[in-house]
């Protein structure tokens, strides 16, 4: 665990709930994607948004934060050049404030290394109730991040959740399965992951924009956190070989003329499937 | 040759090791002569099987007792790992367990993970494994650098399982140990959902539906097809976030990887997150009112028509072949 942090209020105190949720700013997914043809690291440079998945947390936090009757949204997020577009739409969704890590050393860290930035970030927030993350973000998709955190933060964690309230201080979350649901319970402070479509993220307001331009964004760097070893110097893994996928070769395609379901059927037969 | 022993986390299911975790042994053994499962639950009912995999040896935590796999089974193999045995590999399956197995463990190792592979080698580079980006248009070659053990999670169907015959495996018991407060949540309720047919991602034939379907209601077409082509329904992770099915029902990148002799994807335009999940499938029908959807660059059999046209007449005309 990291030394020195005060994680939570102290037991027995379970007004209002500080809640900090982690936000990926990603390239616009609708963007093809493509690697730096010197580093072979996903291309980050564009302008950024906020990653789509992590806009159920922002707002599964609001909520709980609402329900609750008092305490704050912070947000944490770690990029390479100091974008904050995404931090803003959070922060006009109603998250309070946020602390960016960026710097350019950070280029090339692996999960674990984003982890621990992200964690030491999260102890300059002060006592918290409850860290929220995506499952997994949607341009890196390792899925470790959140969990690795709840490690470093001695946290305990409840990840996949579907539905989540708190009562008296404890969290009851349906966790996603396989084959159906788990109820899991955990006294705070805790750390969890929610799904896509836990909650229906709500769309900032005209006067949440205009509210998020004055909201406070603490820039932070690597070293002022105390980790050292970040980047690619840190990371303890290289690719070595990048090729294409032998492509899948398009069939025969129709336009519907009443009578397509004769084709399927022979396409069908022709597998001896029916 | 850089590796010694391996580790698969095995898991369980109905009293029967999961198809992923005999997918990942059969991969093991083809890399070492040393393969070792480990498993987060009572391990008894499925030795016998892990064994004719290729597990030479099998940790058994014992049951659980609600804890979640994630903290539990990773201290489970850190107090063996402290105790002196040393794998050079740890194969995670890519699924809620693995993922947060190996995602504790790595903290604990002070080690890197290599997540969503679909393939992995001892070569000159090292161990080097294959991770499928873009849709898996391109694959990535990467090496770890460091020290082992390396942590690596498989993408399902990654390999094709086959048992060699083994032995019964020794059994060794990895307690859990006290987890402190890292360990207090606790599951107090099981809810599986129903299902029947054959199962999502064993299924010969799949017939999955999209937005393109309009409305929750109109699901039950894809239902019903499934049902009479003897094969499974799916969804695209679209109409799952909006809640008209459940998320079991989901193929693709964050759902089931499925791989049948024939994938029919009705109203769904091809996003790289759904094609990850089912561009492995034998053949593939595509029905799509729109001629420009992605999922016809991958299409066997492309109509572009109306769904809401197309389908109910394959329906009737199935049911007429009796």
């Amino acid at each position: 665990m990291i030394p020195g942090w005060v994680r939570a209020k102290p037991i027995g105190n379970n007004v209002g709930m500080n809640i900090v949720v982690c936000v990926k700013q990603i390239p616009d997914p609708a963007t093809p994607g493509s690697l730096d043809s010197a580093t072979n690291a996903l291309k980050r440079n564009g302008k950024l948004i906020l990653d789509e998945s992590d806009g159920y947390g922002v707002e599964m936090a609001l909520q709980l934060v609402t329900t609750a009757g008092e305490g704050e949204v912070s947000l944490v997020s770690m990029a390479p050049n100091g974008e904050v577009s995404g931090m803003r739409t959070a922060l006009a969704m109603g998250a309070s404030k946020g602390v960016l890590v960026s710097d350019p050393a950070l280029a090339g860290s692996d999960a674990l290394t984003t982890a621990r930035i992200l964690a030491a970030a999260i102890t300059k927030l002060g006592a918290i109730d409850l860290v929220i993350a995506g499952t997994e973000s949607s341009d890196g998709y390792t899925g470790t991040v959140p969990e690795q955190m709840a490690e470093l933060l001695g946290l305990a964690s409840i990840t996949f959740a579907k539905k989540v309230i708190v009562e008296s201080g404890v969290l009851k979350v349906n966790r996603q399965t396989e084959n159906g649901y788990d109820e899991v319970e955990c006294p705070l402070p805790a750390l969890i992951t929610v799904t896509a479509g836990v909650v229906e993220p709500r769309y900032p307001s005209f006067k949440g924009i205009m509210a998020a331009k004055t909201k406070p964004i603490e820039t932070v760097t690597a070293s002022d956190l105390g980790v050292a070893n970040v980047g690619w110097t840190g990371s303890s893994q290289k690719i070595v070989k990048v090729v294409q996928a032998e492509a899948r070769q398009a069939g025969q395609i129709f336009e519907d003329d009443g009578e397509s379901q004769g084709k399927i059927i022979a396409f069908l037969e022709n597998l001896k499937v029916i | 040759m850089t590796i010694n022993s391996i580790w698969v986390f095995a898991q369980a299911s109905n009293g029967a090791p999961t198809s992923g975790s005999l997918e990942l042994l059969t991969k093991a053994r083809s890399l070492s002569p040393q393969v070792s499962a480990f498993v987060g639950a009572d391990a008894s009912a499925i030795v016998g099987t892990l064994g004719e995999y290729g597990a030479t040896k099998v940790y058994s935590t014992g049951d659980l007792a609600g804890k979640l796999p994630g903290v539990a089974v990773s201290a489970a193999m850190k107090a063996v790992i402290d105790g002196g045995e040393m794998p050079s590999v740890i194969f995670f399956p890519q699924n809620y367990e693995g993922r947060d197995t190996m995602a504790r463990l790595s903290v604990k190792l002070d080690r890197t993970v290599l997540t969503n592979n679909i393939d992995i080698a001892d070569s000159a580079d090292g161990v080097v494994v294959t991770t499928p980006i873009f849709g898996g248009n391109t694959l990535v070659n990467t090496a770890f650098t460091g020290e082992s053990p390396f942590l690596v999670a498989f993408r399902p169907k990654s390999f094709v399982a086959e048992a060699s015959g083994g032995a019964a495996p020794q059994v060794i018991v990895a307690p859990v140990g006290d987890l402190g407060s890292q360990g207090s949540a606790t599951v107090i309720a099981v809810h599986l959902e129903e299902s029947t047919g054959p199962k999502l991602d064993e299924a010969n034939i799949v017939v999955s539906g999209g937005r393109g379907l309009g409305e929750a209601a109109k699901y039950s077409m894809i239902e019903e097809l499934a049902k009479l082509l003897k094969g499974a329904p799916g969804a695209s992770r679209a109409i799952v976030d909006a809640g008209w099915v459940p998320y079991s029902y989901q193929v693709g990148q964050t759902g089931k990887v499925v791989k049948p002799t024939v994938y029919i994807a009705v109203g769904i335009s091809g996003a790289t997150q759904h094609m990850v999940g089912m561009k492995g499938s034998k053949n593939i029908i595509a029905i799509n009112k729109d001629k420009e959807a992605p999922i016809f660059g991958i299409a066997d059999l492309g109509i572009v028509g109306d769904v809401h046209k197309v389908i109910p007449k394959l329906i009737e005309a199935l049911k007429s072949r009796g």
